[in-house]
């Protein structure tokens, strides 16, 4: 195929804002001024118009865009929705999201495969919640260029000083984000002003119209130039060919390269680059191709070639954000099947660190995520998976996660970095053949050594209850039988590493949330560690435990009525908290949710510390943790 | 530096559509390809070869024959399969042929020997998924269809319980009797065929070409006189008029354009020209607003 020097190529971009902002208005002005819309289009249009009396009886542009008809009649745009129209120097493909919050999984999806974003904000309005809202999902899904399009210009009397104020609220709203190239245009869609045509009602505007800007950007390099190659299909039309089908999804390769197959690791180099139109020498990304290589190693669907030197990720745990995007929420530990490009495999969320609020960009403790919200997870995979950080490959680093029983896309995710529990490393680093599991000492090798296996005793009670006295008695008799032990004590905790935090709520769940992080890393390095916080709230118990891991997670309850607390008070805080002296103090102003089904159950009032420090070593034994 | 703009588009259309093909044969375990002979369904063949060049194509194609195609689009279509060495199948609803359904008298016509034909052909070979060339720029409700587009176990549409579809992810996960239609020139315009089709050298018929043909003007379209089933009225003449098509169906209901194009240049020129969208030849469309929608609904493709 011959190429057009004049032609740039494809643009994908994004449109980002409410019906309000004037978004269906601005698309439908850009297809209309540019001449993109066919006269029957028009006249359907012009009929649709007068029907809906959107406008007054005027053109409604708008209506060029709304598709579906249910959509047309509660005018919002609920889904993405791609648009396409060409220039003499460039083709266009725009998809059109819906900016209402309830849709950030569609405007995710519109975000997947664009370059580019404009991002519409109404002059007369300025900077909103949406704004920062669509901002930091084209950041998060990695656009790394924006046109901020202050729109609606002419109800603010085209005045420059509006503009301005506009330009520095949201410079100051994108410092926080990974948007390294963004530009500013004020327009009028419904007018027509700095969209294709420059205004004459902005003289002090000195910028390019909206679509020299779009018509003649160089889009920023999202993907790496390190050659990866997902296979697709295994070709055999005969006894003598045996190719890879596949697109490169970035960087490029010559016949001759010396290659891995990931995630097996194996070594072999590039016979021939085949197609259609006869064998290349190199092909570039996102050329579709089928390679054969000049050994005979086993490739299969979902394996990755990549350069020897220049090699993904691979590993069966992996951290991700991921945005969910189903009405039922995400299931911790349940099992879901999880596509990678060409990859299928099956894992589960295995943690989940946070959820992160698109309006505030604020990250909150949680147990689950619901339609719309993103999380930081940490993902467990029943296999190994060659992969690149989201950050640095957009195509290698992405997946999904399908509902086994619906079959339905729930959940899109970005890789964040591999997870070493176990054993990732750059593929091939440290030896020619890739072997996984010796790269870390797995937890097993632990137990083997300490002759123990690990675990968390998580104490729960009132203040004053005697948790941090009976933890504290039972790590001195596991410590005396050998055993490899530490106790989190969380007023400890608070002096350091919790430093920092005071005693709302949002604080109280992150110290919780960074207790059960340490306890994790404490499990994983083979030790018995308990920890004594007051941990008032069953749903902070229970994330918790999904932190830790199930397995390993010993909930102690110790049980001691309030008035034996009060009686104590041994740091003088119930006397505090009656005077109001101390607010939300758990048990006077603030509830604490007794264990509904505790692992083990210490009655205080009928045992004393040695009694009940022996009924916790009894459970350990029963549990066999230890022996 | 992205090297994706080292292609021009319509390189990148083609790795593209590709890399859909393949993900087809992929995914499913008895695709088909719908083959309508147009310049669409050719431009899908062509892709479809180089998807699995050198292999051949790894699943048939299927052609609806209404038995009021162009006669020239028949016998294309035999000589495709011969010249590409393709699996061919024809179905034809044939108990609608029996009952005498024909385009002049069927107000349901289309429904019957397109989308009730499709759907006996679909389900009586068991197809998983059905690789169709529609493109999204044609029509409103097309904007919003997935590249790979669910269907229940009757063939169903449902536009607001789509399937998120990012990046190059296809989901293509389907349970017993459910399927997929699969669109590979999704993206791609009418401008974009007709310049792929010149770039490529890609053989179409030639009623898109313009020549002298027999018509009959009908409710300010120009009907092909194709054959003696016509009908003609009283005192309805057919006249030699300079005419080409911009899409091929059932000739009855295929309207021609006047117009002295003979070569793909000249084609494309005049379309850039053009101030009228393809879907405006072809009758069926002009029932109600949003029509489309309903018929893909119903399981049109």
């Amino acid at each position: 195929m011959s190429t057009n020097p004049n032609k740039l190529g494809l643009l994908r971009l994004l449109t980002c804002g409410s019906v309000d902002d004037g978004k269906s208005t601005l698309i439908g002005r850009l297809l209309y001024d540019s001449q993109g819309i066919y006269e029957d289009q028009l006249s359907s249009l012009t009929a649709d118009s007068k029907k809906m009396g959107t406008q007054g009886g005027e053109l409604d542009l708008a209506l060029l865009v709304d598709g579906l008809q249910s959509e047309r009649e509660q005018g919002i745009t609920i889904d993405v929705a791609y648009r396409y129209f060409s220039t003499p120097k460039r083709k266009f493909i725009i998809a059109d999201t819906p900016g209402h919050e309830q849709y950030t999984r569609n405007m995710a999806t519109g975000a997947s495969n664009s370059d580019f974003a404009i991002i519409l904000i109404d002059a007369s309005k300025g900077v909103q919640t949406q704004t920062r809202r669509h901002s930091f999902i084209c950041s998060l899904l990695g656009i790394k260029q924006v046109i901020v399009a202050v729109n609606k210009m002419d109800t603010v009397g085209y005045k420059q000083d509006v503009y301005k104020g506009i330009q520095q609220d949201y410079l100051k709203l994108a410092g926080s984000l990974d948007i390294p190239d963004i530009r500013f245009v004020p327009i009028s869609a419904l007018l027509g002003d700095n969209v294709v045509h420059p205004s004459k009602q902005m003289p002090w505007f000195r910028g390019s119209t909206l679509l020299h800007y779009i018509e003649t950007t160089v889009p920023q390099a999202h993907e790496s130039n390190e050659f990866r190659f997902p296979v697709q299909r295994v070709s055999r039309p005969d006894s003598d060919f045996r190719g890879f089908e596949g697109s490169i999804v970035s960087g490029a390769v010559k016949v001759g390269d010396t290659i891995r197959v990931l995630p097996a690791g194996t070594i072999s180099s590039v016979r021939s680059i085949t197609t259609f139109d006869g064998e290349l020498d190199q092909a570039v990304a996102p050329q579709a191709v089928t390679i054969t290589l000049n050994d005979e190693v086993a490739v299969n669907r979902g394996d990755m070639l990549a350069h020897k030197d220049d090699l993904p990720r691979v590993a069966s745990r992996v951290r991700a954000k991921l945005v969910w995007m189903h009405e039922q929420p995400l299931q911790p530990r349940n099992e879901y099947r999880v596509h990678f490009i060409t990859k299928a495999t099956r894992g589960m969320v295995a943690g989940l660190h946070h959820r992160i609020d698109v309006n505030t960009m604020t990250e909150q403790s949680v147990s689950t995520l619901g339609l719309n919200e993103i999380g930081l997870v940490d993902l467990q995979l029943v296999e190994p998976v060659p992969f690149d950080k989201y950050a640095d490959n957009k195509h290698s680093g992405s997946f999904i996660l399908i509902d086994k029983v619906s079959n339905t896309t729930v959940a899109a995710g970005m890789v964040e970095e591999a997870l070493p529990d176990t054993g990732a490393q750059r593929a091939g680093e440290t030896s020619q053949e890739v072997v996984w599991h010796a790269a870390a000492v797995g937890s097993q090798e632990r137990a083997l050594r300490y002759e123990h296996k690990p675990c968390m005793l998580w104490y729960t009670g009132l203040s004053g209850s005697g948790k941090s006295t009976i933890a504290n008695a039972v790590d001195r008799l596991l410590f005396e039988r050998g055993c490899r032990t530490y106790v989190l004590d969380g007023d400890n905790l608070r002096h350091g590493l919790n430093k920092d935090l005071g005693f709302s709520d949002s604080d109280r769940v992150e110290n919780i949330r960074r207790v059960s992080e340490m306890g994790r890393l404490f499990v994983d390095a083979g030790l018995i560690v308990s920890a004594a916080l007051i941990s008032p709230f069953a749903e902070e118990r229970a994330r918790a435990k999904t932190l830790v891991g199930a397995d390993q997670f010993i909930e102690v309850f110790i049980d001691t009525p309030i008035e034996v607390c009060e009686q104590r008070d041994p740091k003088g805080l119930y006397a505090k908290a009656r005077a109001g002296d101390i607010p939300n103090f758990t048990g006077i102003s603030s509830p604490y949710e007794a264990p509904a089904k505790p692992d083990v159950h210490v009655h205080t009032d009928k045992v004393n510390v040695t009694e009940a420090a022996q009924q916790i070593i009894d459970y350990l034994f029963r549990r066999r943790i230890i022996a | 530096m992205t090297t994706e703009n080292r292609l021009t588009h319509l390189q990148q259309l083609e790795s593209e559509a590709i890399h859909i093909f393949r993900e087809v044969a992929a995914q499913f375990e008895q695709p088909v390809m719908m083959y309508s002979v147009g310049k669409d369904s050719s431009v899908l063949l062509h892709l479809a070869r180089k998807a699995f060049y050198p292999g051949r194509i790894p699943f048939p194609l299927l052609h609806i024959d209404t038995t009021w195609k162009f006669q020239e689009m028949i016998a294309f279509r035999d000589r495709m399969a011969k010249q590409h060495n393709f699996e061919l199948l024809v179905h034809t609803n044939q108990e609608a042929v029996q009952q005498g359904v024909n385009p002049f008298d069927h107000p349901r016509y289309t429904d019957i020997m397109k989308t009730d034909a499709l759907k006996q052909a679909l389900s009586q070979h068991g197809f998983d998924a059905a690789i169709g060339g529609a493109r999204r720029d044609e029509e409103k409700s097309r904007a919003k269809e997935r590249v790979f587009s669910f269907r229940d176990p009757h063939h169903r549409w449902d536009p607001k319980q789509q399937r998120p579809e990012l990046w190059r992810i296809y989901n293509g996960a389907v349970n017993k009797r459910e399927s997929m239609r699969v669109f590979p020139l999704s993206n791609w315009t009418e401008l974009d065929i007709w310049e792929y089709i010149q770039a490529e050298g890609i053989e179409i018929p030639s009623l898109y070409f313009a020549k002298e043909r027999p018509v009959v003007e009908r409710d300010g379209s120009l009907i092909m006189v194709d054959d003696n089933r016509i009908r003609l009225a009283e005192g309805e003449q057919p006249q030699q008029r300079m005419v080409r098509f911009r899409t091929l169906g059932c000739y009855p209901l295929t309207g021609a354009m006047e117009s002295n194009a003979t070569t793909l240049p000249e084609i494309i020129a005049e379309m850039q020209l053009s101030r009228f969208s393809e879907r405006q030849g072809r009758v069926i469309d002009h029932d109600a607003a949003a029509s489309m929608e309903k018929k893909k609904i119903e399981g049109y493709f």
